[in-house]
Protein backbone atom coordinates (compact mmCIF):
# COMPACT_ATOMS: atom_id res chain seq x y z
CA UNK A 1 0.00 0.00 0.00
CA UNK A 2 3.00 2.39 0.88
CA UNK A 3 4.74 1.49 -2.03
CA UNK A 4 1.36 2.01 -4.38
CA UNK A 5 1.21 5.64 -2.13
CA UNK A 6 4.86 5.86 -2.71
CA UNK A 7 4.81 5.43 -6.47
CA UNK A 8 1.35 8.00 -7.25
CA UNK A 9 2.78 10.81 -5.37
CA UNK A 10 5.89 10.59 -7.89
CA UNK A 11 4.10 10.29 -10.96
CA UNK A 12 2.43 13.95 -9.96
CA UNK A 13 5.27 15.13 -9.36
CA UNK A 14 7.10 14.17 -12.39
CA UNK A 15 4.22 15.40 -14.40
CA UNK A 16 4.18 18.78 -12.22
CA UNK A 17 7.87 18.91 -13.50
CA UNK A 18 7.26 18.42 -17.20
CA UNK A 19 4.61 20.73 -17.78
CA UNK A 20 5.65 21.09 -21.23
CA UNK A 21 6.19 17.88 -22.15
CA UNK A 22 3.06 16.34 -20.49
CA UNK A 23 1.32 18.84 -22.48
CA UNK A 24 3.11 18.16 -25.85
CA UNK A 25 1.72 14.15 -25.78
CA UNK A 26 -1.33 15.22 -24.43
CA UNK A 27 -2.53 17.10 -27.19
CA UNK A 28 -0.74 14.45 -29.68
CA UNK A 29 -2.84 11.69 -27.98
CA UNK A 30 -6.10 14.08 -28.14
CA UNK A 31 -5.56 14.70 -31.79
CA UNK A 32 -5.37 11.74 -32.62
CA UNK A 33 -8.40 10.02 -30.95
CA UNK A 34 -10.17 12.83 -32.52
CA UNK A 35 -9.41 11.97 -35.82
CA UNK A 36 -10.38 8.57 -34.80
CA UNK A 37 -13.62 9.48 -33.20
CA UNK A 38 -14.74 11.21 -36.62
CA UNK A 39 -13.84 7.93 -38.58
CA UNK A 40 -15.93 5.98 -36.27
CA UNK A 41 -18.55 8.57 -36.30
CA UNK A 42 -18.70 8.17 -40.33
CA UNK A 43 -18.60 4.25 -39.89
CA UNK A 44 -21.15 4.36 -37.35
CA UNK A 45 -23.86 6.31 -39.64
CA UNK A 46 -22.84 4.39 -42.59
CA UNK A 47 -23.69 1.17 -41.03
CA UNK A 48 -27.02 2.91 -39.76
CA UNK A 49 -28.22 3.90 -42.77
CA UNK A 50 -27.49 0.40 -44.22
CA UNK A 51 -29.58 -1.04 -41.55
CA UNK A 52 -32.52 1.87 -42.04
CA UNK A 53 -32.60 0.80 -46.42
CA UNK A 54 -32.43 -2.88 -45.10
CA UNK A 55 -35.48 -2.65 -42.35
CA UNK A 56 -37.61 -0.08 -44.98
CA UNK A 57 -36.83 -0.83 -48.64
CA UNK A 58 -38.21 -4.22 -48.60
CA UNK A 59 -40.30 -3.48 -51.60
CA UNK A 60 -39.83 -5.85 -54.88
CA UNK A 61 -41.11 -4.13 -58.00
CA UNK A 62 -42.44 -6.49 -60.70
CA UNK A 63 -42.78 -4.47 -64.33
CA UNK A 64 -44.74 -5.73 -66.47
CA UNK A 65 -45.48 -6.06 -70.21
CA UNK A 66 -48.23 -3.81 -71.98
CA UNK A 67 -49.50 -6.72 -73.03
CA UNK A 68 -50.44 -8.28 -69.39
CA UNK A 69 -53.84 -7.53 -69.53
CA UNK A 70 -55.54 -6.14 -65.95
CA UNK A 71 -57.17 -9.74 -65.41
CA UNK A 72 -53.88 -11.32 -66.05
CA UNK A 73 -51.94 -8.94 -63.92
CA UNK A 74 -54.31 -10.22 -61.28
CA UNK A 75 -54.04 -13.62 -61.24
CA UNK A 76 -50.39 -13.09 -61.51
CA UNK A 77 -50.54 -10.75 -57.86
CA UNK A 78 -53.16 -14.07 -56.87
CA UNK A 79 -50.14 -16.60 -57.47
CA UNK A 80 -47.18 -14.19 -55.81
CA UNK A 81 -49.62 -13.49 -52.57
CA UNK A 82 -49.07 -17.30 -52.12
CA UNK A 83 -45.29 -17.17 -52.45
CA UNK A 84 -43.75 -17.58 -49.00
CA UNK A 85 -42.24 -14.24 -47.30
CA UNK A 86 -44.93 -12.05 -49.50
CA UNK A 87 -46.48 -9.62 -46.81
CA UNK A 88 -48.79 -8.22 -49.84
CA UNK A 89 -49.24 -7.20 -53.16
CA UNK A 90 -50.22 -3.58 -54.88
CA UNK A 91 -51.17 -3.15 -58.52
CA UNK A 92 -49.74 0.26 -59.80
CA UNK A 93 -50.65 2.14 -62.89
CA UNK A 94 -48.35 3.40 -65.32
CA UNK A 95 -50.23 6.28 -64.69
CA UNK A 96 -50.21 6.34 -60.80
CA UNK A 97 -46.18 5.75 -61.05
CA UNK A 98 -45.71 8.65 -63.04
CA UNK A 99 -47.68 10.45 -60.53
CA UNK A 100 -45.31 9.05 -57.88
CA UNK A 101 -42.46 10.00 -59.71
CA UNK A 102 -43.66 13.75 -60.17
CA UNK A 103 -43.89 13.83 -56.10
CA UNK A 104 -40.38 12.57 -55.74
CA UNK A 105 -38.96 15.12 -58.73
CA UNK A 106 -41.09 17.57 -56.78
CA UNK A 107 -39.21 21.11 -58.41
CA UNK A 108 -38.20 18.93 -61.61
CA UNK A 109 -41.36 17.60 -62.21
CA UNK A 110 -42.33 19.65 -64.76
CA UNK A 111 -39.27 17.20 -66.90
CA UNK A 112 -41.33 14.38 -66.93
CA UNK A 113 -44.29 16.37 -68.47
CA UNK A 114 -42.86 17.28 -71.62
CA UNK A 115 -42.36 13.79 -72.44
CA UNK A 116 -44.70 12.93 -75.62
CA UNK A 117 -45.72 9.11 -73.87
CA UNK A 118 -45.28 7.95 -70.60
CA UNK A 119 -42.06 5.59 -70.25
CA UNK A 120 -43.17 3.74 -67.35
CA UNK A 121 -45.07 -0.15 -67.08
CA UNK A 122 -47.64 -0.98 -65.24
CA UNK A 123 -45.85 -2.88 -62.15
CA UNK A 124 -46.65 -4.97 -59.19
CA UNK A 125 -44.88 -4.12 -56.10
CA UNK A 126 -44.96 -6.36 -53.65
CA UNK A 127 -44.08 -5.89 -49.93
CA UNK A 128 -41.94 -8.75 -48.21
CA UNK A 129 -42.27 -9.53 -44.62
CA UNK A 130 -38.05 -9.66 -44.76
CA UNK A 131 -35.65 -8.34 -47.29
CA UNK A 132 -34.65 -11.60 -46.64
CA UNK A 133 -37.15 -13.31 -49.08
CA UNK A 134 -36.41 -11.03 -51.96
CA UNK A 135 -34.00 -13.08 -53.44
CA UNK A 136 -36.62 -16.31 -53.63
CA UNK A 137 -39.79 -14.28 -54.33
CA UNK A 138 -38.00 -12.39 -57.26
CA UNK A 139 -36.78 -15.97 -58.46
CA UNK A 140 -40.05 -17.27 -58.89
CA UNK A 141 -41.55 -14.10 -60.29
CA UNK A 142 -38.65 -13.63 -62.72
CA UNK A 143 -39.94 -17.15 -64.03
CA UNK A 144 -43.72 -16.17 -64.33
CA UNK A 145 -44.66 -14.99 -67.90
CA UNK A 146 -45.39 -11.15 -68.54
CA UNK A 147 -42.56 -9.88 -66.57
CA UNK A 148 -40.19 -7.07 -68.04
CA UNK A 149 -38.00 -6.27 -65.22
CA UNK A 150 -37.95 -6.64 -61.66
CA UNK A 151 -36.58 -3.75 -59.49
CA UNK A 152 -35.61 -4.10 -55.91
CA UNK A 153 -33.30 -2.30 -53.27
CA UNK A 154 -30.72 -5.22 -52.64
CA UNK A 155 -28.61 -3.48 -54.56
CA UNK A 156 -29.08 -0.75 -53.29
CA UNK A 157 -28.35 -2.24 -49.81
CA UNK A 158 -25.43 -4.39 -51.16
CA UNK A 159 -23.52 -1.55 -51.95
CA UNK A 160 -23.92 0.54 -49.11
CA UNK A 161 -22.72 -2.16 -46.91
CA UNK A 162 -19.96 -2.47 -49.18
CA UNK A 163 -18.99 0.92 -48.71
CA UNK A 164 -19.99 0.83 -45.26
CA UNK A 165 -17.02 -2.12 -45.05
CA UNK A 166 -14.63 -0.23 -47.67
CA UNK A 167 -14.97 2.78 -44.84
CA UNK A 168 -14.27 0.39 -41.49
CA UNK A 169 -11.22 -0.83 -43.37
CA UNK A 170 -9.44 1.81 -44.66
CA UNK A 171 -10.39 3.57 -41.17
CA UNK A 172 -9.03 0.81 -39.26
CA UNK A 173 -5.78 1.52 -41.32
CA UNK A 174 -5.50 4.87 -40.37
CA UNK A 175 -6.74 4.03 -36.87
CA UNK A 176 -3.62 1.48 -36.62
CA UNK A 177 -1.03 4.21 -38.50
CA UNK A 178 -2.06 7.21 -36.18
CA UNK A 179 -1.80 4.86 -32.86
CA UNK A 180 1.48 4.05 -33.63
CA UNK A 181 2.45 7.50 -34.76
CA UNK A 182 0.96 8.22 -31.37
CA UNK A 183 3.07 5.53 -29.32
CA UNK A 184 5.84 7.29 -31.08
CA UNK A 185 5.40 10.39 -29.72
CA UNK A 186 4.57 9.75 -26.34
CA UNK A 187 7.18 7.82 -25.97
CA UNK A 188 9.82 10.08 -27.01
CA UNK A 189 8.63 12.66 -25.10
CA UNK A 190 8.49 10.42 -21.72
CA UNK A 191 12.31 9.67 -23.08
CA UNK A 192 13.02 13.24 -22.81
CA UNK A 193 11.51 13.02 -19.05
CA UNK A 194 13.69 9.43 -18.42
CA UNK A 195 16.86 11.04 -19.88
CA UNK A 196 16.53 13.66 -17.55
CA UNK A 197 16.50 11.24 -14.57
CA UNK A 198 18.99 8.70 -16.17
CA UNK A 199 21.48 9.24 -12.84
CA UNK A 200 17.87 8.87 -10.73
CA UNK A 201 17.18 5.67 -12.21
CA UNK A 202 20.50 4.11 -11.91
CA UNK A 203 20.35 4.86 -8.49
CA UNK A 204 17.23 3.16 -8.11
CA UNK A 205 18.61 0.29 -10.10
CA UNK A 206 22.04 0.18 -7.57
CA UNK A 207 19.72 0.00 -4.44
CA UNK A 208 17.82 -2.75 -5.60
CA UNK A 209 14.60 -1.30 -7.18
CA UNK A 210 12.34 -3.83 -9.18
CA UNK A 211 11.49 -2.60 -12.50
CA UNK A 212 8.12 -1.76 -11.98
CA UNK A 213 9.04 0.09 -8.74
CA UNK A 214 11.19 2.82 -11.58
CA UNK A 215 8.45 2.27 -14.47
CA UNK A 216 5.94 2.73 -11.92
CA UNK A 217 5.76 6.83 -12.06
CA UNK A 218 6.25 7.11 -15.55
CA UNK A 219 4.30 4.47 -16.39
CA UNK A 220 1.19 6.15 -14.59
CA UNK A 221 2.54 9.67 -16.29
CA UNK A 222 2.27 8.03 -19.40
CA UNK A 223 -1.28 6.77 -18.49
CA UNK A 224 -2.62 9.63 -16.44
CA UNK A 225 -1.82 11.82 -19.96
CA UNK A 226 -4.26 8.74 -21.99
CA UNK A 227 -7.22 10.08 -19.76
CA UNK A 228 -6.95 13.64 -19.64
CA UNK A 229 -6.28 13.28 -23.71
CA UNK A 230 -9.29 10.50 -23.61
CA UNK A 231 -11.45 13.31 -21.99
CA UNK A 232 -10.77 16.29 -24.00
CA UNK A 233 -11.04 14.72 -27.14
CA UNK A 234 -14.50 12.82 -26.26
CA UNK A 235 -16.11 16.72 -24.75
CA UNK A 236 -14.57 18.03 -28.82
CA UNK A 237 -15.86 15.32 -30.42
CA UNK A 238 -19.40 15.94 -28.82
CA UNK A 239 -19.54 19.09 -30.25
CA UNK A 240 -17.95 18.42 -33.39
CA UNK A 241 -20.76 15.48 -34.12
CA UNK A 242 -23.48 18.21 -32.79
CA UNK A 243 -22.45 21.12 -34.92
CA UNK A 244 -21.95 18.37 -37.84
CA UNK A 245 -25.65 17.37 -37.21
CA UNK A 246 -27.12 20.92 -36.69
CA UNK A 247 -25.51 22.07 -40.04
CA UNK A 248 -24.89 19.20 -42.67
CA UNK A 249 -27.96 17.25 -41.19
CA UNK A 250 -30.25 19.08 -43.96
CA UNK A 251 -28.24 18.28 -46.69
CA UNK A 252 -27.76 14.87 -46.02
CA UNK A 253 -31.01 13.99 -44.68
CA UNK A 254 -32.23 12.77 -47.93
CA UNK A 255 -29.47 10.00 -47.30
CA UNK A 256 -30.31 9.69 -43.73
CA UNK A 257 -34.13 8.29 -43.33
CA UNK A 258 -33.66 7.61 -40.39
CA UNK A 259 -31.37 10.20 -39.28
CA UNK A 260 -27.82 10.47 -37.43
CA UNK A 261 -26.92 7.87 -35.03
CA UNK A 262 -27.72 9.94 -31.63
CA UNK A 263 -25.32 11.90 -30.17
CA UNK A 264 -25.42 10.99 -26.55
CA UNK A 265 -25.04 6.97 -27.59
CA UNK A 266 -22.37 8.54 -30.23
CA UNK A 267 -20.46 10.40 -27.37
CA UNK A 268 -20.78 7.92 -24.72
CA UNK A 269 -19.13 4.85 -26.99
CA UNK A 270 -16.47 6.99 -27.93
CA UNK A 271 -15.78 8.19 -24.45
CA UNK A 272 -15.22 4.60 -23.49
CA UNK A 273 -13.11 3.48 -26.28
CA UNK A 274 -11.03 6.71 -26.13
CA UNK A 275 -10.15 6.34 -22.03
CA UNK A 276 -9.41 2.48 -23.46
CA UNK A 277 -7.27 3.81 -26.16
CA UNK A 278 -5.56 6.97 -24.42
CA UNK A 279 -4.31 4.94 -21.64
CA UNK A 280 -3.04 1.97 -23.69
CA UNK A 281 -1.05 4.45 -25.79
CA UNK A 282 0.04 6.38 -22.54
CA UNK A 283 1.06 2.89 -21.45
CA UNK A 284 2.94 1.44 -24.20
CA UNK A 285 4.30 4.80 -25.10
CA UNK A 286 6.12 4.67 -21.30
CA UNK A 287 6.86 0.94 -20.91
CA UNK A 288 9.04 1.35 -24.66
CA UNK A 289 10.69 4.80 -23.79
CA UNK A 290 12.02 3.11 -20.25
CA UNK A 291 12.87 -0.03 -22.30
CA UNK A 292 16.84 0.70 -22.30
CA UNK A 293 17.57 1.87 -18.87
CA UNK A 294 16.04 -1.05 -16.95
CA UNK A 295 17.16 -4.60 -16.67
CA UNK A 296 16.62 -7.07 -19.64
CA UNK B 1 30.58 -15.31 1.25
CA UNK B 2 31.86 -14.34 -2.07
CA UNK B 3 34.12 -15.99 -4.39
CA UNK B 4 35.41 -14.90 -7.87
CA UNK B 5 36.12 -18.28 -10.25
CA UNK B 6 38.10 -17.07 -12.96
CA UNK B 7 36.21 -14.39 -13.86
CA UNK B 8 36.32 -12.27 -16.89
CA UNK B 9 34.27 -9.36 -18.60
CA UNK B 10 35.67 -7.45 -22.11
CA UNK B 11 33.61 -4.40 -23.16
CA UNK B 12 34.27 -4.88 -26.87
CA UNK B 13 38.17 -5.04 -27.43
CA UNK B 14 38.73 -3.62 -24.27
CA UNK B 15 39.32 -5.72 -21.09
CA UNK B 16 37.26 -5.18 -17.87
CA UNK B 17 38.52 -7.84 -15.87
CA UNK B 18 40.66 -10.64 -16.59
CA UNK B 19 40.24 -14.11 -15.17
CA UNK B 20 39.83 -12.94 -11.52
CA UNK B 21 39.90 -15.77 -8.83
CA UNK B 22 39.65 -14.61 -4.86
CA UNK B 23 37.41 -15.22 -1.93
CA UNK B 24 36.31 -12.17 0.42
CA UNK B 25 35.16 -13.90 3.77
CA UNK B 26 31.83 -12.99 6.00
CA UNK B 27 33.35 -10.14 8.08
CA UNK B 28 36.15 -9.26 6.13
CA UNK B 29 37.21 -5.08 5.80
CA UNK B 30 38.87 -5.56 2.07
CA UNK B 31 40.56 -2.30 -0.10
CA UNK B 32 40.39 -2.84 -3.50
CA UNK B 33 43.16 -0.40 -5.12
CA UNK B 34 44.85 0.02 -8.53
CA UNK B 35 45.11 2.46 -11.52
CA UNK B 36 42.09 4.07 -13.03
CA UNK B 37 40.54 1.96 -15.86
CA UNK B 38 42.42 -1.10 -14.08
CA UNK B 39 38.84 -3.01 -13.51
CA UNK B 40 38.08 -1.77 -10.37
CA UNK B 41 34.49 -0.59 -11.12
CA UNK B 42 34.31 -3.67 -13.69
CA UNK B 43 35.01 -6.10 -10.52
CA UNK B 44 32.10 -4.46 -8.33
CA UNK B 45 29.68 -4.09 -10.72
CA UNK B 46 30.00 -7.71 -11.71
CA UNK B 47 29.11 -8.48 -8.13
CA UNK B 48 25.95 -6.00 -8.44
CA UNK B 49 24.93 -7.84 -11.65
CA UNK B 50 24.93 -3.96 -13.08
CA UNK B 51 27.46 -6.02 -16.27
CA UNK B 52 27.41 -9.26 -17.11
CA UNK B 53 29.92 -11.44 -16.93
CA UNK B 54 31.53 -13.14 -19.73
CA UNK B 55 32.98 -16.22 -18.03
CA UNK B 56 33.62 -17.54 -14.89
CA UNK B 57 31.52 -17.43 -11.62
CA UNK B 58 30.19 -15.60 -8.97
CA UNK B 59 28.98 -17.36 -5.73
CA UNK B 60 27.45 -15.05 -2.91
CA UNK B 61 25.90 -16.44 -0.04
CA UNK B 62 25.23 -19.80 -2.17
CA UNK B 63 24.44 -18.70 -5.36
CA UNK B 64 26.00 -17.97 -8.47
CA UNK B 65 25.34 -14.14 -9.36
CA UNK B 66 26.22 -14.50 -13.23
CA UNK B 67 23.42 -16.57 -13.50
CA UNK B 68 21.19 -14.18 -11.75
CA UNK B 69 17.67 -14.32 -13.68
CA UNK B 70 16.35 -10.52 -14.73
CA UNK B 71 13.68 -10.80 -11.69
CA UNK B 72 15.76 -11.99 -8.98
CA UNK B 73 18.88 -9.16 -9.26
CA UNK B 74 16.82 -6.30 -7.22
CA UNK B 75 16.63 -8.45 -4.31
CA UNK B 76 20.07 -9.46 -4.86
CA UNK B 77 21.25 -6.00 -5.33
CA UNK B 78 19.20 -4.79 -2.22
CA UNK B 79 21.56 -7.79 -0.35
CA UNK B 80 24.13 -5.37 -0.51
CA UNK B 81 24.36 -1.66 0.35
CA UNK B 82 25.65 0.79 -1.94
CA UNK B 83 28.31 3.94 -1.51
CA UNK B 84 29.66 5.71 -4.31
CA UNK B 85 32.02 8.70 -4.92
CA UNK B 86 29.65 10.64 -5.89
CA UNK B 87 26.37 9.83 -7.87
CA UNK B 88 24.46 8.91 -5.07
CA UNK B 89 21.40 10.42 -3.70
CA UNK B 90 18.28 11.29 -5.05
CA UNK B 91 18.57 15.05 -5.74
CA UNK B 92 14.73 15.71 -5.33
CA UNK B 93 14.27 13.72 -1.94
CA UNK B 94 15.22 15.44 1.32
CA UNK B 95 17.51 13.56 3.79
CA UNK B 96 15.19 11.48 5.36
CA UNK B 97 13.41 10.49 2.10
CA UNK B 98 16.41 9.49 0.58
CA UNK B 99 17.03 7.17 3.66
CA UNK B 100 13.83 6.45 3.48
CA UNK B 101 13.50 5.19 -0.21
CA UNK B 102 16.00 2.48 0.44
CA UNK B 103 13.12 0.18 3.02
CA UNK B 104 10.09 1.58 0.77
CA UNK B 105 11.54 -0.06 -1.88
CA UNK B 106 11.94 -3.44 0.37
CA UNK B 107 8.38 -2.58 1.37
CA UNK B 108 9.00 -2.02 5.27
CA UNK B 109 5.90 -0.29 6.42
CA UNK B 110 5.56 3.54 7.43
CA UNK B 111 5.53 3.17 10.59
CA UNK B 112 8.84 1.10 10.70
CA UNK B 113 10.33 3.45 8.52
CA UNK B 114 9.49 6.55 10.43
CA UNK B 115 11.36 4.45 13.65
CA UNK B 116 14.14 3.44 11.90
CA UNK B 117 15.29 6.46 9.53
CA UNK B 118 15.65 8.92 12.54
CA UNK B 119 17.96 6.56 14.47
CA UNK B 120 20.25 6.19 11.38
CA UNK B 121 20.09 9.93 11.27
CA UNK B 122 22.13 9.45 15.07
CA UNK B 123 24.58 7.23 14.20
CA UNK B 124 25.43 9.38 10.71
CA UNK B 125 25.17 12.51 13.18
CA UNK B 126 22.86 13.94 10.99
CA UNK B 127 19.92 14.21 13.15
CA UNK B 128 18.94 17.93 12.57
CA UNK B 129 19.26 18.18 8.32
CA UNK B 130 16.78 15.46 7.99
CA UNK B 131 14.80 17.89 6.24
CA UNK B 132 17.24 19.22 3.99
CA UNK B 133 17.88 18.22 0.11
CA UNK B 134 21.29 17.13 -0.35
CA UNK B 135 22.41 20.04 -2.60
CA UNK B 136 21.83 21.97 1.18
CA UNK B 137 24.58 19.44 3.06
CA UNK B 138 28.47 18.79 2.59
CA UNK B 139 29.94 16.56 0.42
CA UNK B 140 30.88 15.10 3.89
CA UNK B 141 27.22 14.94 4.91
CA UNK B 142 26.42 14.18 2.20
CA UNK B 143 28.29 10.32 1.89
CA UNK B 144 27.30 9.99 5.34
CA UNK B 145 23.22 10.47 4.33
CA UNK B 146 24.39 7.58 1.81
CA UNK B 147 26.15 5.02 4.29
CA UNK B 148 23.23 5.55 6.58
CA UNK B 149 21.10 4.71 3.51
CA UNK B 150 23.45 2.12 2.53
CA UNK B 151 23.38 0.17 5.69
CA UNK B 152 19.81 0.91 6.63
CA UNK B 153 18.38 -2.47 5.25
CA UNK B 154 20.93 -4.10 7.70
CA UNK B 155 23.34 -5.63 4.59
CA UNK B 156 25.73 -8.31 4.53
CA UNK B 157 28.40 -6.27 2.37
CA UNK B 158 29.15 -2.55 2.16
CA UNK B 159 30.26 -2.04 -1.25
CA UNK B 160 32.11 1.82 -1.00
CA UNK B 161 33.39 3.01 -4.43
CA UNK B 162 36.01 5.34 -3.68
CA UNK B 163 33.85 7.16 -0.73
CA UNK B 164 36.23 9.64 0.56
CA UNK B 165 37.40 10.59 -3.27
CA UNK B 166 36.20 13.66 -3.12
CA UNK B 167 36.12 14.71 1.02
CA UNK B 168 38.89 16.61 2.46
CA UNK B 169 41.19 14.63 5.33
CA UNK B 170 39.76 14.91 7.94
CA UNK B 171 36.17 14.21 6.77
CA UNK B 172 37.74 11.14 5.12
CA UNK B 173 38.74 10.01 7.65
CA UNK B 174 35.21 10.57 9.66
CA UNK B 175 33.61 8.27 6.82
CA UNK B 176 36.45 5.71 7.66
CA UNK B 177 35.44 5.38 11.60
CA UNK B 178 32.36 4.66 10.19
CA UNK B 179 32.69 2.01 7.74
CA UNK B 180 34.87 0.52 10.31
CA UNK B 181 32.19 0.52 12.88
CA UNK B 182 29.60 -0.43 10.52
CA UNK B 183 32.49 -3.41 9.87
CA UNK B 184 32.50 -3.98 13.40
CA UNK B 185 28.80 -4.98 13.90
CA UNK B 186 29.78 -7.88 11.02
CA UNK B 187 28.99 -6.58 7.89
CA UNK B 188 31.70 -7.13 5.15
CA UNK B 189 33.14 -4.03 3.90
CA UNK B 190 34.58 -4.09 0.35
CA UNK B 191 36.08 -0.65 -0.19
CA UNK B 192 37.58 0.78 -3.54
CA UNK B 193 40.20 3.75 -2.88
CA UNK B 194 43.03 5.50 -3.98
CA UNK B 195 44.37 6.82 -0.71
CA UNK B 196 47.62 5.60 0.12
CA UNK B 197 47.09 7.04 3.40
CA UNK B 198 43.99 4.93 4.54
CA UNK B 199 44.99 1.82 2.70
CA UNK B 200 48.51 1.91 4.83
CA UNK B 201 46.66 3.36 8.00
CA UNK B 202 43.89 1.01 8.39
CA UNK B 203 45.96 -2.30 7.81
CA UNK B 204 43.58 -4.40 6.40
CA UNK B 205 43.49 -7.26 3.86
CA UNK B 206 44.56 -5.16 -0.06
CA UNK B 207 43.15 -6.69 -3.21
CA UNK B 208 45.20 -4.54 -6.07
CA UNK B 209 44.11 -4.96 -9.50
CA UNK B 210 45.94 -3.62 -12.76
CA UNK B 211 44.56 -3.85 -16.26
CA UNK B 212 42.44 -6.50 -15.51
CA UNK B 213 44.37 -8.64 -13.11
CA UNK B 214 44.71 -9.66 -9.68
CA UNK B 215 48.20 -8.57 -9.01
CA UNK B 216 48.38 -8.93 -4.97
CA UNK B 217 46.01 -10.12 -2.57
CA UNK B 218 47.52 -9.40 0.93
CA UNK B 219 46.43 -9.47 4.45
CA UNK B 220 47.24 -5.94 6.10
CA UNK B 221 49.07 -4.92 3.06
CA UNK B 222 50.41 -1.50 2.12
CA UNK B 223 49.58 1.01 -0.77
CA UNK B 224 52.59 0.51 -3.57
CA UNK B 225 53.44 3.42 -5.82
CA UNK B 226 52.59 1.31 -8.78
CA UNK B 227 48.60 1.45 -7.83
CA UNK B 228 48.62 5.04 -8.76
CA UNK B 229 48.06 6.35 -12.36
CA UNK B 230 50.55 8.70 -12.19
CA UNK B 231 54.30 7.92 -10.59
CA UNK B 232 54.17 8.87 -6.87
CA UNK B 233 54.93 12.65 -6.57
CA UNK B 234 56.43 14.01 -3.85
CA UNK B 235 54.33 15.64 -1.36
CA UNK B 236 54.38 19.07 0.25
CA UNK B 237 55.94 19.50 3.80
CA UNK B 238 52.74 19.33 6.38
CA UNK B 239 50.55 17.69 3.72
CA UNK B 240 47.40 16.29 5.32
CA UNK B 241 46.90 12.84 4.68
CA UNK B 242 44.76 11.27 2.23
Amino acid sequence: MSTVRAILRQAFAQMNRNKMMAAASLFSIAAILLVLGIFLIIVVNINAMARDVQDNFDQVQINLFDAVSPVESQEMMDEIGLMPGVASTEYQTREAALESWKVRWGENADLLDRMPTNPLPNSIIITLADIEYAEGVVESVNAMIGVESINYSQDTVDQLLHLARVVQIVSLIVILVLVVISITVVSNTIKLTVLAREREIVIMRYIGATNWYIRGPFLLEGIAIGIIAAVISSVAIGFIYYYAIENLGHDLAMFMPMGFVPLRFVVENLAIIFVALGVSIGACGSIISMRRFLER
Amino acid sequence: MIEYKNVSKKYGKNIGVEDISLRIDGGEFVFLVGPSGAGKSTFVKLLLKMVDADRGSIMYNGYDVTKLRPRTIPGHRRSMGIVFQDFSLLPKKTVFENIAFAMEIVQKPRNTIMKQVPMMLDIVGLREEAKKYPQELSIGEQQRVAIARSIINNPGVLIADEPTGNLDPDTGWEIMRLLEQINRRGTTVLMVTHSREIVNAMNKRVIAIRDGRLVRDERGGLYHPEYDDEPEQPKPEGALPL
